[in-house]
């Protein structure tokens, strides 16, 4: 696991070098200097979203990181994702991506995922994320794990507006799997799903609190494992949070 | 305030006089709009002075930069040696770094209406513009007042943070996107099917139809004055009175107007063109117009700008004494974008299905609410004063394709940002055509540096007007002739501030082959602009 971590790290080292304007700005305006300036710039953009609620009388509170540091073109991207139930670190992740943008809605993306809950793994990750017609942000992953398993997950969601403020988010997670990994208690094909509508009102595109309610449920053998472990095969969330971007 | 410095006429030889302007940037707080904010001032103003010189003039402009970052002006619309244009590294100009002083020294070869800004980041959307005027050896326009009319948008955040928050989220500014209510009322006012098919249409290309300004929340200045603030020139009535409209704005498209008068255009990015009578015209950040009015009777009228996203109105007020206020007009609906704005052979190739009838191919972008009966300013109006010396046929066309991507906000021109193209290269002395199209669904105003281009809007080769600035409406072309009489370096870009930024910019090299078989240019001889020595006159 140290071993992981220390990847983990120098990966994401390695990945901010690889952001050639990072490099940049050091001696003052010279020729290139000025190119990068219109067009070369480095930006970054960060979407974190912090919310607390109940799912069956538990209390349940969960972050979701999202965001990138980088060019138009080459950029490194983050993620992070947990939730805490109970009181207990359930699921956490940290994932470090080189992101490059291949058309003009999509980049494609490669990094590591660590998960530090349930259990300790790492994974090689490996997909795409962008605009997909009408409007709809996708996600689409793929994973090997440090022990060979692989898995993927999908993830969309809209805007809706219903005032230039207000604004309802449909959104849809699911979660696959080639092979049982009984480490994991996940069984093979369709793991876990997730549908939610997410009810925010932006002060301004910084800053919005929102209610998020949604429904999740685990499927086929991941399911049956659940239950035979005694846990419930779906959950009921309503929460209340903040998004906030920098 | 620093008093503006003008040493006028050092005459020893009564043509050529020599005249002088300190100028000083410097962040300071200001308050335009009831906050205080820290902004770019030129000699503490906003905007900076007006800059008035006779044609002729020799001119030497001292500029400090009390800012902690490089700074530079550029001489919009001055035919100009090219180490004084101010673009940091064209033709050896360093910019001006934090604490120097740069002096600017050249010869006014022409008359007109003009303008000057930053072209250093977005230095320009936080203040540093300001009004030239180039006094023609003998006038031709007579006018009994005279009017500088410098419009502008306002911002409360930094230009930079502008930039960053659009990379972030390229509709971060968009705040009159369409609704489902906007869907409902469109399913209620033609029918579910022509309604969902619209929205499906645009769905899929994966845009907004509402995308007529990038950036939202400005407030319109008109010479640096708030709406609330009614800037006022004085008028008698029967008098012509000369207003001389810059839009110095960064972003903004203006549809202007002055409700109860009628425009005569006298003069277009300070070139004179035979007067046309107009009601409106619509122009871009970095365009000039020259108008006469003249206001018969003694009571307020408004000078209305207004913004092409409609959220707002510069406003000014032409009145008999200070203090009066005319009515301001309501704001015009908002137009939305159609087909018409989309670039077809694009269009064509993204979906070769597409159903289109003549109506959907109606610009939208093009729609600025005119009413009927009222006459607004075309390009095609525009007869250029005099008669053009150069009416050769193009030896070549030259694309110019305007391209971006507005998810994620690249601008490009044929296809690469600034930060990856080549130079466009032109030969001393050659005549060529540029010839826009734009692939994008957003007008982009091309300004090319150094040079006028001719317009070829359907005017006798004699006639065709000079423009500094060109409109490139959405999904569109249009082309423009150019001689390549100057040379040097010169920048060619889209004139809104954050599309330059983002790369929709390359450079233009005029290329002197031979200096052998070049007639010797017309033109101040430059001393080394570091070396303070005294200017030689002509
Ligand atoms: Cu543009």
């Amino acid at each position: 696991m140290q071993r992981i971590k220390t990847y983990l790290l120098a990966s994401c080292f390695s990945l901010t070098l690889a952001v050639p304007a990072l490099a940049e700005d050091m001696a003052g305006m010279n020729a290139k200097g000025f190119k990068m300036e219109h067009g070369g710039e480095t930006f970054h953009m960060f979407r974190l979203e912090t919310d607390t609620g109940v799912s069956r009388g538990d209390s349940v509170s969960s972050w979701d990181l999202d965001g990138w540091i980088g060019t138009d073109e080459n950029k490194l991207w983050i993620k992070s994702e947990g939730e805490h139930k109970d009181g207990k670190l359930e699921e956490a992740e940290l994932w470090a991506m080189y992101s490059r943008n291949i058309s003009t809605f999509w980049d494609a993306q490669a990094g590591l995922r660590y998960d530090f809950e349930p259990r300790g793994t790492g994974y090689f990750v490996a997909g795409f994320t962008g605009l997909a017609p009408y409007y709809f942000e996708t996600e689409a992953h793929l994973f090997v794990s440090e022990h060979g398993d692989v898995t993927g997950r999908l993830r969309e969601e809209n805007d809706i507006l219903i005032t230039q403020k207000l604004i309802l988010q449909p959104y849809a997670e699911v979660n696959l799997s080639a092979q049982d990994v009984p480490e994991q208690d996940i069984g093979a094909g369709i793991a876990d799903g997730k549908i939610g509508l997410q009810t925010r009102y932006e002060f301004t595109k910084k800053f919005a609190p929102y209610i998020d309610v949604h429904y999740g449920r685990k499927f086929g053998e991941t399911a049956s494992i659940a239950e035979s472990d005694g846990e419930d095969k779906d959950e009921l969330v309503g929460a209340i949070g903040l998004r906030l971007m920098f | 305030m620093v008093a503006l410095l003008v040493v006028g006429a050092i005459s020893t030889p009564s043509y050529a006089k020599t005249t002088q302007y300190n100028l000083t940037i410097e962040r300071l707080p200001v308050n335009i709009t009831g906050k205080t904010m820290e902004k770019v001032t030129v000699n503490g103003g906003i905007p900076a002075p007006t800059l008035r010189f006779t044609e002729g003039d020799d001119v030497v402009i001292h500029v400090t930069n009390k800012m902690k970052e490089d700074s530079s002006i550029h001489w919009h619309g001055l035919l100009i040696d090219p180490a004084m244009d101010g673009v940091p590294t064209f033709n050896g100009f360093p910019g001006i770094r934090p604490g120097e002083t740069f002096t600017y020294r050249f010869h006014i070869r022409q008359s007109g209406t003009y303008w000057y800004h930053a072209h250093s980041m977005a230095q320009e959307q936080d203040g540093l513009y300001g009004s030239i005027i180039a006094a023609p050896k003998k006038e031709t326009i007579k006018a009994d007042r005279d009017y500088v009319i410098v419009l502008s948008d306002f911002i409360e955040e930094d230009g930079d943070t502008v930039m960053s928050n659009l990379k972030m989220m390229s509709d971060y500014y968009a705040n009159a996107r369409l609704t489902i209510g906007d869907f409902f009322k469109d399913v209620g006012e033609r029918g579910w099917d022509k309604a969902w098919n619209d929205a499906k249409d645009w769905g899929d290309m994966r845009m907004a139809r509402t995308d007529l300004s990038d950036v939202t929340g400005y407030t319109f200045l008109t010479n640096g004055k708030s709406p609330e603030q009614n800037w006022t020139g004085i008028f008698k009535p029967g008098e012509r009175v000369r207003l001389r409209f810059i839009n110095a704005s960064a972003m903004s498209f203006f549809d202007v107007r002055i409700p109860g008068l009628k425009m005569s255009v006298v003069q277009s990015d300070g070139q004179n063109v035979e007067p046309v009578a107009v009601d409106e015209f619509r122009f871009a950040p970095a365009e000039t117009y020259d108008v006469i009015v003249t206001p018969q009777d003694s009571k307020p009228y408004t000078i209305a700008a207004e913004s092409i996203d409609r959220s707002g109105f510069a406003i000014g007020t032409l009145a008999t004494s200070e203090g009066q206020r005319g009515k301001i007009p309501a704001l015009r609906p908002r137009a939305l974008l159609t087909m018409g704005d989309m670039n077809m052979e694009m269009m064509m190739k993204d979906d070769p299905d597409m159903e289109m009838t003549p109506a959907d191919m109606i610009s939208g972008w093009a729609k600025a609410g005119t009413p009927e009966g009222d006459k607004a300013l075309s390009y095609a109006d525009l007869r250029y004063a005099g008669i053009q010396k150069d009416t050769r046929q193009p030896e070549r066309t030259i694309d110019v394709k305007l391209g971006g991507n507005m998810e994620r906000f690249i601008w490009t021109i044929n296809g690469k940002k600034f930060s990856e193209a080549e130079p466009i290269k032109l030969r001393y002395g050659e005549r060529v055509r540029l010839a826009f199209t734009n692939e994008t669904m957003m007008a982009h105003p091309m300004h090319l540096h150094g040079m006028f281009v001719q317009l070829e809007n359907g005017q006798p080769a004699e006639k065709l007007p000079n423009k500094h600035t060109v409109i490139v409406p959405p999904g569109g072309s249009y082309s423009v002739l150019l001689t390549a009489d100057e040379a040097g370096e010169w920048a060619f870009h889209c004139h809104l501030l954050y599309h330059m930024m983002a790369g929709m910019m390359t450079k233009v090299v005029v290329a002197k082959l031979d200096p052998g078989d070049v007639p010797p240019p017309a033109k101040t001889t430059t001393t080394p602009a570091t070396s303070g020595g005294h200017h030689a006159t002509h």
